[in-house]
């Protein structure tokens, strides 16, 4: 069974040969002058202000948990789209009502999403500017709750 | 002659593995060439410009010339970037773009692994390029890649969603994740873009495609006037050029696969199947280019509304709309 994947090894490994020789290639090839300017990270020619390992906007990281919770559901449907023509009709029947109960379920969270609006972005910019805290998360998370949520600090 | 060879890779399927492997990283690297050469001609024509013009016949040596540029460049890794995850980055987004061609038909046979999950394979496969962009923009300790990188990610993660519920329209329909054989239903039945939930799980694909592969209106990944560029700001010589041939290989890929799973893949009249699929394929990355160069360019937060507030509802009504025609 896995047999039939040897194929994708030899082709993954095939490309990171390639690659890896294409660069080492170019470090043979090319000049290695380096000074301390070139080597600064580049900030339009300025000298760099700050560190780039920055504190982030949590929402991307919200975006990422979406993700991962859609994306799973969306893959369990597969399987049942590839299986359902071949099935009898009484199964398909029943296929077919739990998917639908399955798709429900998928927008009563989907709701919830929009409903604690973790996807507004401009709430911060209405108010006055500032940082995205953990506690606003948390309470976004909570809609019921209109008081601050308690988090460690 | 021709028996014996033929004879010969039969003896050795591993041999024939390494040769099909070969022929499809080569591929894999020369498409970009192709590809950009061509973005550069549509670019210049839609500015009326000539675009490049004097190295090779209409300039189409042009790409090749800045390749080998690139390869003599020198290799620059910026003070206090994360090494590790800076070198393994592009080999990463390269190696992701190259396996996602494996399952590709380009005509009856023609295929370097048939496999029956094929599209399910893509689905993963592609989603390492994420890793790899989410790698570059974070070691390359740059605010811009960053910024350039975190952007990708929320997007391609956002985008990916509507996509795979408008792919799942077509598996739906044929009864089959393999490539292949999703091509072989529509030559017996016809193209499944004519099916109206199709033909919307097609429009949604184009949308979420074009941002999946970081093209205007979607390119915050990389947007010029405000990031530099992006995720690969700091990357020079060989690396940015295989985070630039596998963005271009993507490219290719992700309209080829388009074509496989809407247009028939090689189905077509009098010309041969490879050339269906070639034709089909540089159309519908001529259509993405010609959208490069007409509407502006988003905010990101738009960008993140418009996939989940329209893009993901509007595929999953659509799913049931498939469900709803399908069943007999």
């Amino acid at each position: 069974m896995l047999n039939s994947y040897i194929p994708v090894l030899v082709l993954a490994v095939l490309a990171a040969v390639l690659a890896v020789g294409m660069v080492v290639l170019s470090f043979l090839l090319g000049p290695k002058r380096p000074d301390q300017r070139k080597l600064s990270p580049y900030e339009c020619g300025v000298t760099p202000v700050g560190s780039a390992r920055e504190k982030f906007p949590v929402k991307f990281f919200l975006v990422a948990m979406l993700f991962i919770i859609f994306d799973v559901e969306t893959i369990f449907l597969y399987p049942w789209a590839v299986t359902f023509k071949d099935a009898p009709k009484a199964v398909q029947a029943f296929n077919l009502i739990e998917m639908g109960v399955f798709i429900a379920i998928l927008f009563v969270g989907y709701f919830y999403m929009l409903g604690t609006r973790a996807l507004e972005w401009e709430e911060s910019e209405r108010a006055q500017p500032r940082r995205v805290q953990l506690s606003d998360v948390a309470r976004k998370l909570e809609p019921a709750s209109r008081e601050e949520a308690v988090l460690p600090r | 002659m021709i028996a014996a060879v033929i004879q010969f890779f039969e003896q050795h399927p591993l041999l024939w593995t390494f040769v099909k492997a070969v022929v499809l990283a080569s591929f894999t690297l020369m498409i970009p060439l192709a590809v950009i050469w061509i973005e550069r001609k549509v670019a210049g024509f839609i500015q009326s410009r000539l675009g490049p013009l004097h190295v090779g016949p209409h300039g189409t040596l042009q790409t090749v010339a800045d390749a080998l540029k690139l390869l003599l460049k020198e290799d620059i890794v910026p003070d206090g970037a994360d090494k590790r995850f800076f070198y393994i980055a592009p080999y990463i987004a390269f190696i992701s773009t190259v396996l996602s061609f494996m399952v590709l038909p380009f005509a009856p046979g023609w295929v370097a692994l048939e496999m029956n999950v094929a599209v399910l394979f893509v689905i993963g496969v592609s989603l390492f390029n994420v890793v790899s962009i989410l790698m570059a923009g974070w070691s390359s300790n740059n605010k811009y890649s960053l910024l350039g990188g975190l952007r990708a990610v929320a997007q391609l993660l956002s985008y990916e969603i509507p996509m795979v519920l408008s792919v799942l329209a077509v598996v739906f329909y044929t009864g089959s994740l393999s490539l292949t054989e999703i091509v072989e239903y529509q030559v017996k039945h016809g193209w499944n873009i004519w099916h109206p939930p199709i033909m919307i799980a097609a429009l949604i694909y184009f949308i979420c495609a074009l941002a999946e592969i970081n093209r205007t209106p979607f390119d915050l990944p990389e947007a010029e006037s405000e990031l530099v560029s992006g995720f690969n700001t700091e990357y020079s010589g060989m690396r940015f050029a295989f985070f630039f041939a596998s963005e271009f290989a993507n490219n290719f890929f992700i309209t080829a696969f388009a074509a496989a799973l809407f247009f028939g893949g090689w189905d077509g009249p009098i010309l041969p199947p490879i050339v269906w699929t070639f034709l089909k394929v540089f159309v519908m990355i001529f259509v993405f280019m010609w959208v490069r160069w007409t509407p502006p360019r988003l905010r990101i937060d738009q960008i993140l509304r418009f996939a989940w507030q329209l893009l993901v509802p509007v595929s999953l009504v659509n799913l049931l709309f498939a469900i709803a025609l399908g069943v007999k």
